[in-house]
């Protein structure tokens, strides 16, 4: 494909578009990664939900 | 599912798990697709081959005003009906409009440069849209300035429906004043100016940007559910150990 004498422009805001976009995509997946583990840290501590506090036990039958 | 049942942070988030997926390989497709027709696309008679810049400037230019309005929207949702999500919605939204906002005025400059011969000039479409990347800018601010999410949604709300009357500003800049900045010529009275060969590959684009954007805000809004569920439990375990 020949883009002519401008080619560094178009080649230029093609590559500045994807970065960006990139950068969105590795955010919200880092920042889910980053806020999942922090739960996981807290209830590993015993630190839950009162909603989850007040669930039933759950009584597993013996094998 | 019924819509309503959607208002409940947990079950927005697990509906945003089931639906990402689909998103995602939407947005896949319509960015395959949209590419493909951007390779294919002639050069413009003019402007020759940097009018392919045209197919990621203008998607990024219209969904810069189009994420405004869908903050304005759930800044009605924080301040009338205090909906539970809205003021997620907003603060999701912001740092992807900021960030489409900037590949509009980058893009916009690199098309600028060899087609005007230069790459900035303080006319009225320009500038407005720099307007909107500070107010973007501000609003990211302004929540993290803010530690309680209800008190900076509400402050957000207010500066958000402000800002909102740039958004004309911005669309008519171009027929209210002399700018260097060529007029609309795709959501104009009278249908769009430019070849179908053309118009197909950016509508194809600018869907699949606003794929990309829905796709994004979603998994950021049940990130922020998660936020605010770490910060709630940190809060409650303070309160254990006073």
């Amino acid at each position: 494909m020949d883009l002519g004498p401008h080619a560094g422009f178009i080649v230029g805001a093609y590559i500045i578009a994807t970065a960006v976009v990139a950068g969105l995509i590795v955010w919200v997946t880092a920042d889910y990664a980053a806020q999942k583990r922090a739960l996981t840290e807290l209830e590993r501590r015993g630190i839950t939900r009162r909603s989850a506090e007040s669930r039933p036990l759950q009584i597993k039958e013996p094998a | 599912m019924a819509l309503i049942d959607l208002a409940n942070p947990t079950r927005f988030a697990a509906f945003v798990e089931r639906v990402l997926p689909w998103l995602i390989a939407a947005t896949v497709t319509a960015f395959a697709v949209g590419l493909w027709g951007t390779y294919l696309a002639p050069d413009d008679y003019q402007q020759g081959a940097t009018v392919k810049i045209m197919f990621i400037h203008v998607p990024n230019a219209w969904l810069s005003m189009f994420v405004w309005g869908v903050m304005s929207a759930a800044a009605l949702g924080t301040l009338v009906w205090r909906h539970p999500l809205a003021d997620v919605a907003a603060k999701c939204a912001a740092p992807l409009g900021a960030a489409f906002t900037f590949l509009a005025l980058v893009t916009g400059s690199l098309w600028g440069r060899p087609m005007w011969g230069t790459y900035w000039v303080w006319d009225a479409r320009l500038t407005s849209v720099l307007v909107l990347f500070i107010m973007y800018l501000a609003l990211i601010a302004l929540w993290r300035t803010v530690d309680d999410p209800t008190r900076a949604g509400r402050a957000a709300a207010v500066l958000t429906l402000v800002g909102a009357i740039n958004l004309p500003i911005i669309k008519f800049s171009v027929d209210w004043w002399n700018t260097l900045h060529q007029p609309a010529s795709v959501f104009r009275i009278g249908g769009p100016t430019i070849d179908l060969s053309m118009l197909m590959p950016l509508a194809v684009m600018a869907i699949a940007f606003t794929l990309l954007f829905i796709a994004i805000h979603l998994a950021a809004m049940r990130n922020e559910i998660l936020r605010r569920r770490v910060r709630s439990l940190m809060l409650t375990q303070a309160e254990r150990a006073a």
